[in-house]
């Protein structure tokens, strides 16, 4: 219970359906004086205090569990380590992964109970599939995927078939504080939004240069690679414009090089999207489903082949700000609610015919 | 439910509830000049006397306050704020590793707000700082210590300080020496005037009073700088309207507490000794913390190899049995116990124990009912422990 609406929503739900329901709270910081005194997020002390508030209300025990080593060996050294690589990580996904239904549900289950339940906005029915929520606005379906059958056999998410605002309708009807607290969007431990500075405190200055793609002419430097992501068009600071006048766009980081590589936006599209470690994708070939290559990305049509451990996706328009350390959702259309057939970590875009 | 956690709070004692009715259904200020404000003046200075009579002390030296928290800032700061004054080479304050953090925070905020040298007194393994610690930092020290504060009984392993052998030393050596016997009245003896101490703190809630009332015993020769400036109400060294029912319920709990005393300890004692043999029978490697001799009657503190106290607690809690982790909580998380850690535990030992504490109505089938779900839990628990190693 993070604090939030969906998580109190998700437990009073949980416990009508006639669970025998526990309250828990992740506290993340190894250092309580740090993010948890921030001011956003769902790591704050207040956070805290709201999902006891709101486990008082539902009349469910709650508890305080400490994850705060596992969290930062598994999501914040991870966020950094990915960011040195020239990639792009999501830590929310990465917590999913590895403390929301690796840590915490191994706890739980070892204390005697059942299944992790979340708030999350996705649909796990009786059938075991995972779907997208009918509210596809939240839906966190995405970040969901890289559960493997085990973590979701142990898993409940009661609020996939209700929209936001009727989450936010029951809680108010409930008495629940948080029925107006507003969404969290920022990553939760880095309190002050600065993703950038975060990193250079972490992993210092490494100056270097960016470069044209095209030319390859030197057009400035930068202060460390891990401050760009595929697709950025901002904080580019290059003093020599185009030839052309267009803004330029970050297509690539080469951490060996420390370079940053840049160029016109339609040098980012892509229509082949290659992708290692995959999860759930039982199977080799499938045509005509659709892929999602970030959280809140646009949905591509694509066909899917799988050989080795190595996911190609041909993507039938081509998309745009593909980043290293993505994950790629394949889902199945259904009009029941698309499903989510697997997902595999993001290598590398790449396109056909590339540009002369 | 079994209540196993008496020295969080322990119930009130059915006279000190009926007093505390009683005195809260009458009006009156005792500062007012009329009758019913002499009437509540009345009911303030009895319970006073009744205080002072049952701990050894004058009732000029009872300064009622809100409880533990509050007598503890007041004494170590207000006598280091007064003693400074009188003499600015005193600028160091002692206390011992194992303090409570009411304590142990106030002597820090010194430490950081007011300059203050901090000299921390080492504990052994049982947790009792010795004669011989606090001759040391004496003789290397005693003209700038402006105040040593160290607890009677400490709130979790439950091990007795020599008290009277360390006041004496502070005595000889011209320092005001503090203590907080908020464990321990009620449970050993306790006579202020005997301790040889200057200043001692106790609260109502911990000998079967309401919550939100104590007092602090503080010696009329002490120099003490007030924390709450106001009316002056209690010697002019503590302001605030006196709770007038607080107090007379306060009173009947302390005087109750410690007329039954030794009945009561025997009892608890005898009754904490088979909670422990039980114990330690059901899970074998179970290692006991503390002192074996001088310790609170009704405290048992252990360390469950393998497991995670808070996960213990939660599966003990889910069966009705409620106990501690004994440690501190610091922004939700349960830290692990400074006092463990200052007995020279490590980590995991100190985050893998429970407190165990029993109080005036506590009976055989509350033992009964933990050992009864005991074994279970610390199975399950171990089984989570394995969660923390590093995968």
């Amino acid at each position: 219970m993070s604090g939030g609406v969906d998580s109190a929503v998700a437990a009073a739900r949980a416990r009508e359906a006639g669970h025998d329901v526990t309250g828990v709270h992740l506290a993340l910081s190894r250092n309580p004086q740090t993010f948890r005194t921030g001011a956003r997020g769902c790591c704050t002390l207040e956070d805290s205090r709201d999902a006891r508030r709101a486990a008082d209300v539902i009349g469910i025990p709650f508890y305080v569990w400490d994850m705060a080593e596992e969290f930062h060996a598994s999501v914040v050294d991870d966020f950094v380590g990915e960011y040195a690589a020239g990639r792009t990580p999501n830590p929310c996904l990465r917590c999913n992964e590895k403390i929301k239904f690796e840590a915490v549900l191994d706890r739980a289950i070892a204390l005697g109970f059942d299944a992790v339940v979340t708030g999350h906005h996705a649909r796990l029915g009786a059938d075991g599939l995972l779907r997208r929520s009918v509210d596809l606005a939240k839906d966190q379906s995405y970040v969901l995927a890289v559960l493997t059958r085990e973590q979701l056999d142990r898993a409940m998410f009661p609020l996939g078939d209700w929209t936001k605002e009727r989450v936010r309708a029951e809680a108010a009807s409930r008495g629940l504080a948080v029925a107006d607290k507003p969404d969290s969007h920022d990553i939760c431990f880095i309190a002050d939004g600065d993703t950038r500075g975060f990193l250079e405190s972490r992993l210092g200055s490494a100056p270097g240069d960016i470069v044209d793609g095209r030319t390859g002419e030197t057009l400035g430097t930068h202060n460390g690679a891990y401050g760009f992501t595929v697709g950025q068009r901002k904080g580019l600071d290059l003093r020599v414009p185009a030839a052309d006048g267009r803004p330029r766009y970050v297509l690539s980081i080469t951490p060996v090089t420390n370079t940053v590589t840049v160029g016109p936006r339609e040098d980012l599209e892509v229509d082949t999207v290659t992708a290692t470690r995959p999860i759930q994708m039982n199977f080799s070939e499938m045509s005509d489903i659709q892929v999602q290559l970030r959280a809140h990305g646009d949905v591509v049509d694509a066909d899917v082949s799988i050989s080795d451990g190595l996911v190609t996706a041909r993507l039938k328009s081509p998309a745009r700000g593909v980043a290293a350390g993505q994950a790629i959702v394949a889902y199945q259309p259904d009009p029941d609610g698309d499903i989510v057939l697997g997902s595999a970590t993001i290598a590398a875009g790449t396109r056909a015919s590339a540009h002369a | 439910m079994a209540y196993l956690d008496h020295a969080a709070t322990t119930p009130m004692l059915p006279a000190a509830l009926d007093a505390y009715v009683a005195a809260a259904r009458e009006v009156g200020n005792p500062s007012s000049l009329h009758a019913a404000g002499r009437n509540a003046r009345r009911l303030v200075e009895e319970s006073r006397e009744r205080v002072a009579a049952a701990l050894g002390a004058r009732p000029s030296e009872v300064v009622f306050t809100s409880g533990g928290t509050e007598s503890d800032n007041l004494a170590v700061k207000g006598v280091f704020w007064a003693r400074r004054t009188a003499g600015p080479e005193r600028t160091a304050v002692a206390s011992s590793s194992v303090e409570h953090h009411a304590v142990l925070d106030a002597v820090d905020w010194l430490g950081a707000h007011e300059g203050a040298e901090v000299v921390s007194l080492d504990v052994d393994g049982s947790g009792r700082v010795t004669p011989e610690t606090l001759a040391a930092v004496l003789g290397e020290r005693a003209d700038r210590l402006a105040v040593i504060s160290v607890q009677w009984a400490n709130n979790e392993v439950g091990t007795v300080q020599p008290i009277a052998e360390l006041a004496r030393l502070a005595a000889a050596a011209g320092v005001p020496f503090h203590t907080d016997a908020v464990q321990a009245v009620g449970q050993v003896p306790v006579d202020f005037a005997a301790s040889g101490a200057s200043a001692l703190t106790l609260t109502g809630h911990k000998v079967g009073g309401p919550v939100g009332v104590g007092a602090l015993l503080l010696g009329r020769d002490v120099p003490c700088t007030p924390l709450l400036h106001g009316g002056g109400q209690e010697r002019d060294v503590r302001s605030g309207t006196l709770d007038t029912a607080g107090v007379v319920a306060f009173a009947t709990a302390v005087e109750s507490a410690v007329k039954t005393r030794a009945e009561y300890a025997a009892r608890v004692a005898a009754l904490r000794d088979v909670l422990v043999a039980g114990v330690r029978e059901a899970v074998p490697d179970v290692i006991y913390n503390g002192a074996e001799g001088d310790r609170l009657p009704g405290n048992a503190h252990f360390s469950f190899p393998g497991c995670e106290g808070d996960a213990l607690l939660m599966l003990l809690d889910a069966q009705g049995v409620y106990c501690s982790t004994g440690s501190a909580c610091s922004a939700g998380v349960a830290q692990p116990s400074h006092v463990l850690l200052a007995m020279g535990a490590d980590d995991a030992r100190a985050r893998s124990s429970l407190r165990f504490t029993l109080g005036h109505d506590s009976v055989e089938a509350d033992v009964d009912a933990l050992l009864a779900v005991l074994p279970g839990a610390v199975e399950r628990a171990r089984r989570a422990g394995a969660w923390k190693t590093p995968r």
